[in-house]
């Protein structure tokens, strides 16, 4: 299997606590890999790092063949990352099709010269976002709510929606920070169907979720995390058997 | 009629002024309090070259434009770094620095005396000089201004603007350079002042810097808010309250002394009482003072 983003020795502290120490991990193409751990463990730092929210003060990240640990994040994103926040981010006060439209990297709507001088290429690709939105709301099952504010969906709607988000981005890596803490069993199942169909359309997934049943279900591999070090990595059996684990969990 | 005619004509450069001034404040949630200084550097960027160099309006008119902007770029670049509170200081610092300028480099800009006998356009061959005609051309202007930043907040490029005022690490992680946009519709806001500033200039035919002082700044802030922020016809609607009711003013027989003085509690009243009641405006959608309340409760 082909290595889709390298991380090694990734090195973060904020004022003396080690958030990652030295952490190193690999993820392949059109593999979905679960982060485990206590909280504070470093798991969102990790996401952070990646993205290029925070600056490592030492290590390297590769992805698809480049080092991206210096690029600013939307450099990153751009590249094929996307990611979601453990606190839920939408703009509330914009409808829920706007949402994922804006999540779309094909906007040449976004540059200036071209608002005033390519408005009919503009409307064009417009419609066809618009189109491919629809299709992944459908998808999703939430089609109905294309016009809604995105405020107004219920908790999980609105988990589901940032995952559409990035689905919009067409990303080869989605990184989804705790997709499922707090929603109910249905919408569970939803969301648990829509992420376990992306190695199939060639994309990879790191997840942070406590949830180990849930992880245990859907991620090829486990990573356990705990203050900033790596313990255990391979598969859910393994990692689930593995004293180090055990150890960790009990104190 | 004259009269009338001068209050329609004022209208028509503060419309320009807040319709600019609302993608910054209304679309994109980032104070400036130093739209004045680019409607001075527009103002007398068109006098100078009209007096020094005799160029014509259209040229002038361009080149204000482009001063304006670059400007722009150069306040935008370093200060659109800093957060709320501290990018509206740094519009403060530009703000007084123009002014300063304007009013202390004498040799050039003529200092506290300001600029008299500006030329009056000459677009073509055609001379402007009734207020008919300028009225004609200031409603041209306001035209393609609002057509202009209507375009930009129809677009996806507006859509990102909203985006940013209400979450921008949600715009961070869709991958769109937020700084850079910022930047972008800071220095379209900009150069747009300055068209206000270049018909002030050749209307008026006469400036000096105590037309763009920070309270020329604040008063244009005030049109965006009452008018409505996010809403660019309620600019138009925020210009022409804002304008006219002063006026009404006169006829209640005040001697002038005292009407300039209710004129600015006017404003404060206003501002105070739209901030309280109807923190959206006229017409707007954003709630200025609320939401921004909201997000740094955050």
């Amino acid at each position: 299997m082909n290595s889709l983003l390298k991380a090694e020795n990734v090195h973060k502290s904020f004022n003396g606590v080690n958030a990652l120490n030295n952490f190193s991990c690999d993820v392949h193409e059109n593999e979905i890999v679960g982060l485990i751990g206590p909280n504070g463990a470093g798991k969102s730092t990790l996401f952070n790092v990646i993205t290029g929210f925070i600056e490592s003060e030492n290590g390297n990240i590769e992805f698809i063949g480049k080092v991206i640990t210096k690029y600013p994040s939307h450099k990153i994103i751009k590249l094929g990352i996307s990611r979601t926040f453990q606190d839920l981010r939408l703009i509330k006060q914009m409808s829920v099709l706007d949402n994922i439209l804006l999540c779309f990297n094909n906007q040449q709507g976004e540059e200036l010269q071209n608002i005033i001088f390519k408005s009919n290429s503009i409307a064009k690709v417009e419609e066809e976002n618009k189109l491919k939105a629809h299709d992944l709301l459908r998808h999703a099952g939430i089609e109905e709510k294309a016009n809604d504010l995105a405020g107004t969906l219920s908790y999980g709607q609105q988990k589901l929606l940032s995952i559409i988000c990035c689905l919009a981005a067409d990303s080869k890596l989605l990184l989804l920070d705790e997709p499922i803490a707090g929603i109910n069993p249905e919408m569970r199942e939803k969301i648990l169907t829509i992420i376990s169909e992306l190695p199939s359309k060639g994309k990879s997934v790191i997840l942070i979720e406590h949830d180990m049943d849930f992880t245990m279900r859907i991620c090829n591999r486990l990573i356990f995390m705990d203050a900033g070090y790596k313990i255990s990595e391979g598969t859910p059996e393994e990692v689930r058997n593995d004293p180090k684990v055990i150890e960790a969990y009990i104190q | 009629m004259e009269y009338l005619l001068h209050i329609l004509i004022l209208i028509g450069i503060y419309t320009i002024l807040s319709v600019s001034l609302n993608l910054l404040v209304g679309y994109t949630g980032i104070l400036s309090i130093a739209h004045a200084a680019f409607y001075g550097v527009g103002a007398y960027v068109a006098a100078l070259m009209a007096l020094k160099l005799q160029t014509p309006f259209l040229l002038n008119l361009f080149l204000a434009v482009i001063a304006s902007g670059l400007f722009g770029a150069v306040v935008g670049i370093p200060s659109l770094r800093l957060r709320d509170d501290y990018f509206v200081i740094a519009t403060f610092a530009f703000q007084i620095i123009t002014f300063s300028i304007l009013n202390n480099l004498v040799d050039f800009t003529g200092g506290p005396l300001g600029l008299p006998g500006i030329s009056q356009p000459n677009i073509f061959g055609f001379e402007i000089t009734t207020h008919v005609e300028f009225l004609v051309l200031v409603i041209i202007l306001a035209g393609v201004t609002f057509w202009i930043s209507n375009k930009i907040v129809k677009s996806p490029f507006g859509r990102l603007l909203k985006a940013i005022r209400e979450d921008e690490i949600f715009v961070k992680a869709a991958g769109r350079n937020v700084s850079d946009a910022k930047v972008k519709v800071f220095v379209i806001s900009a150069s747009l002042a300055s068209i206000a500033g270049v018909v002030y200039a050749t209307y008026i035919t006469y400036i000096d810097p105590t037309s763009f002082t920070i309270m020329e700044s604040i008063f244009i802030i005030s049109i965006v808010i009452i008018g409505g922020s996010a809403n660019l016809k309620g600019s138009i609607v925020g210009s022409i309250v804002l304008v006219a009711l002063p006026e009404l003013l006169r006829f209640i027989g005040l001697p002038n002394s005292i009407a300039a003085n209710i004129r600015q509690i006017l404003y404060g009243a206003l501002l105070v009482i739209f901030m309280l009641w109807r923190p959206q405006g006229f017409l707007g959608e954003y709630k200025f003072g609320k939401e921004s309340a909201a997000r740094s409760k955050k």
